[in-house]
């Protein structure tokens, strides 16, 4: 399948984290060509497995990037047929407002986010955030009725379409991190055209946003030589500092900072301009924020590496990613993962 | 002397290859074996006489610092913190950057063209800069690159009654406690591990522990010390001169009380001064030391240092000696196979 | 099934706060121990419970500790100064009694303050009525714990005393163990130290075990008081299956087979999607390559204070759910 058609069904489908299931069979569907194996964990985890050529010392990489994606979730059933909800992951209440939205209920239902009227308003009032607590959601069903139809825990997704906008540019909600899958996905296509010695394990986790979690179990059972995280990283927009961002379409962000091993990224680095593949450095001194942190702390400690791709608007339903960076995010991640060799990989990971 | 190359060296969390490689080169010759993981932790394993519950004692070697994140069109660098520092005691320090050492400063706007307001806020970390003296960012790019760490460049200095000055006393005084547990303890099996990461949130604890599986941790560490004149003596966390500290609980960690009664019993029996630490506040390796695999026992012994995360810490050689005295004398039990009953 | 008043009046006046449960340990053990086929306690203090079946080991936890106070000075006049253990409010606090491991009673005191919604727990202290600090450190040592005083009381519907958080889990727990013939699994029960601080127990008992399913048994509040903040779960109304808190998203297909038991059994259950806190299963689902995870929760008011209430038939439908889950198979 094309890869922005891949991205496109991933996005307009809803995978809240926790509740990863309903996009399992888009992937494995779209990656069993390319696989000698699938499997899927106690939590969820899609576990997609790449033999390497001849790879008699079993030399191990994964590569995770999260499938879950923030939302909201039913937390009460009011009177009038309306609901209280409540976040699941990173949201600014302040984006939810005047939204359509998807109840998954018994049967998905349509329904708006309620607003007061201005006309209605203090006048210090358009002035103030909002808090979640503050809203509710009108599904158009009387209260008993709608008790048929839904459930308290029930996940809620935004109502978007996806769209191109100009020069490779797209822009759907839950970019965040599907984008990442879809780089896993142009990054197989690329290596049935390369000969790579390492087995390869593609994770498609579960429940980053709201702890890593997913990260945590899988990368435990794996247990790998080395970890690479493919996530988004803050895009540049006017209002952000520059130093803090990187660029739409200037490439995949390199991370540096504890939770990356320095050989290894000097490693990605070099690959990057080898194949002239344009990249961005990603400074996090501490924590990375992505599995990268999770995966390194397993078991004995993993050898971990991130690439972030560039991303405006970071949970909201309008994010945006130009994909030109998928494209050169899944091909330097190829080109890695093909260089390291057993000849290689102790000398790369001594210290 | 030992603290002083320990404390002069470099090793910012996630960067700690100088102050690894001077460990490394000092206890090496006087342990049966010897590695470092995946991270960067040295464990080291001193074979002797074999006590049931297998003892780890640990220091983090990494220090807080700063890393460039930035470098503008005249050359100045902008930077961020590593670990925990107080952006206040930033401004007008001399500073060291990347691994070659070159010198820089962050200076600050003359207090005469400062304006009212300025002259009364803190300085945000965002406004503040290096000058290491070149003219344009090509040239500053020619020494230094994004991602390059830089230390603060302060010496060890002897001063006053028995008390040291210097950068990184958190924790190098803990790696100096026990590489000298190290050379002289001979005649029990323990492994002494130096992580890395634990300034920037216990990173290299975890896998260290998982991979030496311990029954008791020992963790060494230099503590909060804060006891100045005219405070309450329950907001002093530690005082200097009054021995090492024996922590009770922190953010991360509630410490064994029958382990701690142990040590505390052997303070006394040994007449070597000891003192509580007070704070429940910071944390340290112990915390993921405790609850990795089936768990472990875990104490920390303390060195108390004025002046945390700063250019200026200080200690007192006395608290350092009662502290080697402690630990000693702790070995000297757990030898006798019946430290451990009870706990 | 009765309400064993007896059995919960010992639990929650048997000492026992984060990291020094050893008493809390002994009681419970006593109770069990002609019920159950083995039992250790682990490095960090842990008592775990089996009952040998064949099949999946199902961990079945609720913790054992309770929130404290830990003495850090002791000063010249006998006072004592003190740090939390767990979630101690200073408002709660303020003049509470509290009684130490060896039976020493003191009362919490308050510096005097002109703005008193600024209080910390800095500005408490404890008066344990002595004379001086001799006399005080006669009595009390720094770092020992107490605990809040609180007095057991009941009617018909409701039990209100203190560390009902998580001795009820306990209760429910141990009524479980007492009663259950027909289970098909293997079953640990653990009663875990130090999840008031950071399900620590949970995490290393866990490792230990390597369930495939795990249970917490816990508190969660109540939406059902004047003016409480949105939240569909109260008293009287069930037992509580968790969707959500801060620490775990419950499992979907282990949350149905819940759903559909408690259906089956016309036991009365409410969901619980909890905007704050954690529990247990949250330290066990990432345990090693990760275990399917449930909690049973238990509706209480007041969470964290001397007089936490539940309700008596809330907490029987709760031993009814674990009992009903612990004799299916639970093949998800």
């Amino acid at each position: 399948m094309d890869t922005k058609k891949f991205l496109k069904e991933l996005c307009t489908n809803y995978s809240v984290s926790g509740h990863e299931l309903s996009i399992k069979e888009t992937i494995t569907k779209s990656f069993e060509k390319y696989a000698d194996e699938i499997n899927t964990d106690r939590l969820g985890n899609i576990v997609i497995f790449k033999k390497g050529k001849n790879n008699d010392s079993n030399i191990k990489i994964m590569v995770a990037a999260h499938m879950d994606e923030v939302g909201l979730m039913v937390k009460s059933i009011e009177k009038n047929g309306y609901i209280k909800f409540t976040n699941i992951g990173g949201i600014d209440p302040k984006t939810i407002l005047g939204q359509e939205v998807i109840v998954h209920g018994k049967k998905p239902l349509f329904g708006v986010v309620v607003s007061k009227p201005p006309h209605l308003q203090e006048a210090s009032e358009s002035n103030k955030a909002l808090k979640l607590d503050d809203l509710y959601i009108d599904l158009g069903y009387d209260s008993e009725k709608l008790k048929n139809y839904i459930s308290i825990g029930d996940i809620i997704t935004i109502n978007r379409e996806f769209r191109e906008l100009k020069n490779g540019k797209l822009t759907c909600k839950s970019l965040d991190n599907k984008a990442g899958i879809a780089t896993m996905y142009e990054a197989i296509k690329e290596l049935m055209k390369l000969d790579h010695k390492a087995d390869l394990y593609f994770v498609c986790t579960v429940q980053e946003e709201v702890g890593l979690r997913g990260a945590h179990t899988s990368t435990y059972g794996i247990n790998p030589d080395i970890g690479i995280a493919i996530d988004v990283g803050f895009g540049s927009t006017p209002e952000l500092p520059k130093h803090k961002t990187i660029e739409l379409g200037k490439g995949p962000g390199i991370a540096i900072g504890g939770t990356i091993h320095p050989k290894l990224r000097e490693k990605m680095v070099k690959i990057a301009e080898k194949y002239n593949i344009p990249f961005q450095y990603d400074i996090s001194p501490s924590s990375t924020g992505t599995d990268a942190d999770a995966i390194q702390l397993t078991r004995e400690g993993i050898p971990t590496l991130c690439l972030s791709i560039p991303l405006r608007y970071m949970h909201t339903s309008v994010e945006v990613v130009d994909i030109k960076d998928i494209e050169n995010t899944a091909k330097l991640l190829a080109f890695f993962v093909a260089s390291i060799t057993e000849e290689n990989l102790e000398g790369l990971l001594c210290y | 002397m030992l603290l002083k190359r320990l404390t002069e060296a470099s090793g910012i969390s996630g960067n700690e290859w100088e102050v690894r490689n001077l460990i490394i080169n000092e206890i090496k010759d006087h342990v049966d074996d010897l590695k470092i993981d995946k991270l960067g932790n040295v464990i080291a394993f001193k074979k002797g006489k074999e006590i049931p519950k297998k003892l780890m004692i640990t220091a983090h070697m990494d220090e807080v610092g700063l890393m460039i994140i930035d470098v503008d069109d005249k050359g100045y660098i902008k930077f961020t913190t590593v670990g925990g520092i107080d952006k206040r005691i930033l401004v007008s320090k001399p500073v060291l950057v990347g691994d070659k050492k070159i010198p820089g400063v962050i200076g600050s706007k003359p207090i005469h063209l400062q304006m009212k307001e300025e002259r009364d806020k803190a300085i945000e970390v965002d406004n503040l800069y290096i000058d290491i003296g070149v003219d344009s960012k090509e040239e500053a790019l020619k020494y230094v690159k994004i991602g390059d760490y830089i230390t603060f460049d302060s010496r060890y200095i002897e001063f006053g009654d028995n008390l040291i000055k210097a950068k990184a006393l958190d924790n190098r005084v803990g790696c100096s406690l026990l590489i000298e547990l190290i050379k002289e303890v001979e005649d029990i099996s323990f492994y002494g591990v130096f992580t890395v990461m634990e300034e920037v949130g216990l990173k290299g604890a975890g896998p260290a522990a998982y991979s030496v599986d311990p029954d008791i941790c020992i963790v060494l560490e230099g503590t909060l010390c804060y006891d100045v004149p005219e405070i309450d003596s329950h907001f002093i966390p530690t005082r200097l001169n009054d021995g090492p500290a024996i922590s009770l609980i922190d953010k991360t960690t509630l410490f064994n009380k029958a382990l701690r009664e142990k040590i505390v019993e052997i303070a006394k029996l040994n007449d070597i001064p000891y003192q509580y630490r007070k704070s429940s506040m910071g944390g340290n390796d112990s915390g993921k030391i405790h609850t990795t695999k089936e768990g472990a026992i875990t104490a920390t012994i303390s060195v108390p240092c004025r002046n945390i995360h700063s250019p200026t810490s200080v200690m007192s050689r006395k608290d350092y000696e009662n502290t080697l005295k402690l630990l000693k004398a702790i070995l000297c039990e757990y030898k006798k196979g019946e430290f451990t009953s009870g706990i | 099934m009765e309400f064993n008043s007896k059995l919960l009046k010992g639990l929650v006046t048997t000492y026992g706060p984060s990291g020094n449960e050893t008493k809390i340990c002994n009681y419970i053990k006593e109770q069990i121990e002609n019920y159950v086929d083995e039992i250790i306690i682990d490095n960090l203090g842990n008592l775990i419970a089996r009952k040998k079946g064949n099949g999946k080991k199902i961990m079945i936890a609720a913790h054992m500790d309770q929130i404290g106070l830990m003495i850090t000075d002791i000063d010249d006049n006998g006072f004592l100064r003190f740090t939390n253990i767990g979630g101690i409010s200073p408002i709660v606090s303020l003049n509470q009694h509290v009684i130490f491991e060896n039976g020493v009673v003191g009362i919490i005191a308050m510096e005097p303050m002109e703005d008193i919604s600024k209080i910390k727990l800095s500005n408490l202290f404890i008066d344990i009525g002595v004379k001086d600090k001799k006399e005080a450190e006669s009595l009390v040592n720094i770092g020992d714990i107490c605990v809040y005083l609180s007095h057991y009381s009941e009617n018909e519907n409701v039990i209100f005393t203190g560390a009902i958080d998580d001795r009820i889990g306990c209760y429910v727990a141990i009524e479980a163990i007492k009663r259950i013939k027909n289970y098909k699994n293997d079953l640990y029960f653990v009663f875990t130290v130090q999840e008031e601080v950071g399900l620590r127990g949970a995490k290393t008992s866990a490792y230990k075990i390597n369930p495939d399913i795990c249970i917490a048994l816990d508190v969660t509040g109540s939406g059902d008081t004047p003016k409480a903040k949105t939240f569909a779960v109260g008293l009287h109304k069930g037992t509580a299956i968790k969707v959500k808190d801060n620490s775990i998203l419950t499992h979907p297909k282990l949350r149905n087979v819940m759903i559909n038991i408690a259906k089956e059994n016309n036991i009365p259950y409410q969901l619980e999607v909890l905007e704050y806190g954690g529990t247990d299963s949250g330290a066990v689902h990432l345990t090693r390559e990760g275990v399917t995870s449930g909690v049973i929760s238990i509706p209480t008011r007041y969470v964290h204070s001397t007089t936490e209430m539940v309700s008596k038939k809330d907490v029987l439908n709760s031993i009814k759910l674990l009992m009903k889950l612990l004799e299916n198979d639970l093949n998800l």
